[in-house]
């Protein structure tokens, strides 16, 4: 699945990145301790966090995420768009919380 | 051996800019066709070290080795320096203030995720006056 069949089926809004729309999903990661995330999530998958400052960018960057989907409608900080179109990481966001979009993603990756 | 060298400032207190180093060498590593597992752990390990630099340190600087089976990093600072490093290098132990918390750093595993992405890693610090951290990633 990529990104942007994630976001139509999951109804994610994009609010970057949209050049990345069709890189592969190969499963998902929750956590909103940047450390945490950089020494656990792996290559490919999305990275669901409230986190939407531009080191957040700067983790899914360096660990190649598929994309950041923001949960519960957390901002995007501004600097943080700009990097994010910069390193073309796709970040959307949803209205629903971490554990229902995991729960939603984990059911459209079955 | 041919060797590339690269260095970098790291601004102290800036974490907008945090961990432009490490995503300059990731840049740079792929240009030279990498190995990419060794492009990761050397973007991971560089990224940690940075955030630690911003952090504790009031910045420092990034010295970068490519040789063509290895990366060598030295992050030098003038910082603190580290009281404890036993227990710094312990998962979940943090000495990062409230406002660093909020940013989602503060987690404690800087220095384990370093030891963990590294195949060699050697803590020189003094208390006062600083520290350099020496790391080896193997490109295998």
């Amino acid at each position: 699945m990529t990104v942007e069949e994630c976001a139509q089926k999951l109804s994610l809004r994009f609010l970057a990145g949209e050049e990345g729309a069709q890189t592969e999903i190969s499963g998902g990661y929750v956590g909103d301790l940047l450390s945490w995330v950089m020494g656990r999530l792996e290559e490919g998958q999305a990275w669901i966090t409230v986190m939407g400052n531009i080191n957040a960018i700067a983790v899914a960057t360096l660990k190649d995420a598929s994309c950041i989907i923001l949960t519960d409608e957390a901002p995007l900080d501004e600097d943080a768009r700009r990097r994010a179109e910069l390193e073309g990481v796709p970040v959307l966001v949803t209205d629903k919380n971490s554990y229902q979009t995991a729960l939603a993603l984990g059911q459209a990756l079955l | 051996m041919s060797c590339i060298k690269m260095k970098y400032e790291v601004p102290g207190d800036d974490f907008t800019r945090a961990g432009e180093a490490s995503s300059m060498v990731k840049r740079k590593l792929k240009q030279l066709g990498y190995n990419p597992d060794a492009i990761r752990r050397v973007a991971i390990a560089m990224y940690e070290g940075e955030i630690n630099m911003v952090i504790h340190a009031g910045g420092g600087v990034a010295e970068v080795e490519v040789y063509p089976d290895r990366v060598e990093i030295a992050l030098i600072d003038q910082g603190p320096g580290i009281a404890d490093v036993e227990m710094a290098m312990q998962e979940g132990y943090s000495t990062a203030p409230d406002n660093v918390r909020s940013l989602g750093f503060g987690a404690g595993m800087g220095l384990p995720n370093i030891k963990k992405y590294t195949d060699a890693m050697r803590i020189d610090t003094e208390v006062g006056k600083g520290t350099t951290m020496y790391l080896t990633v193997k490109a295998k």
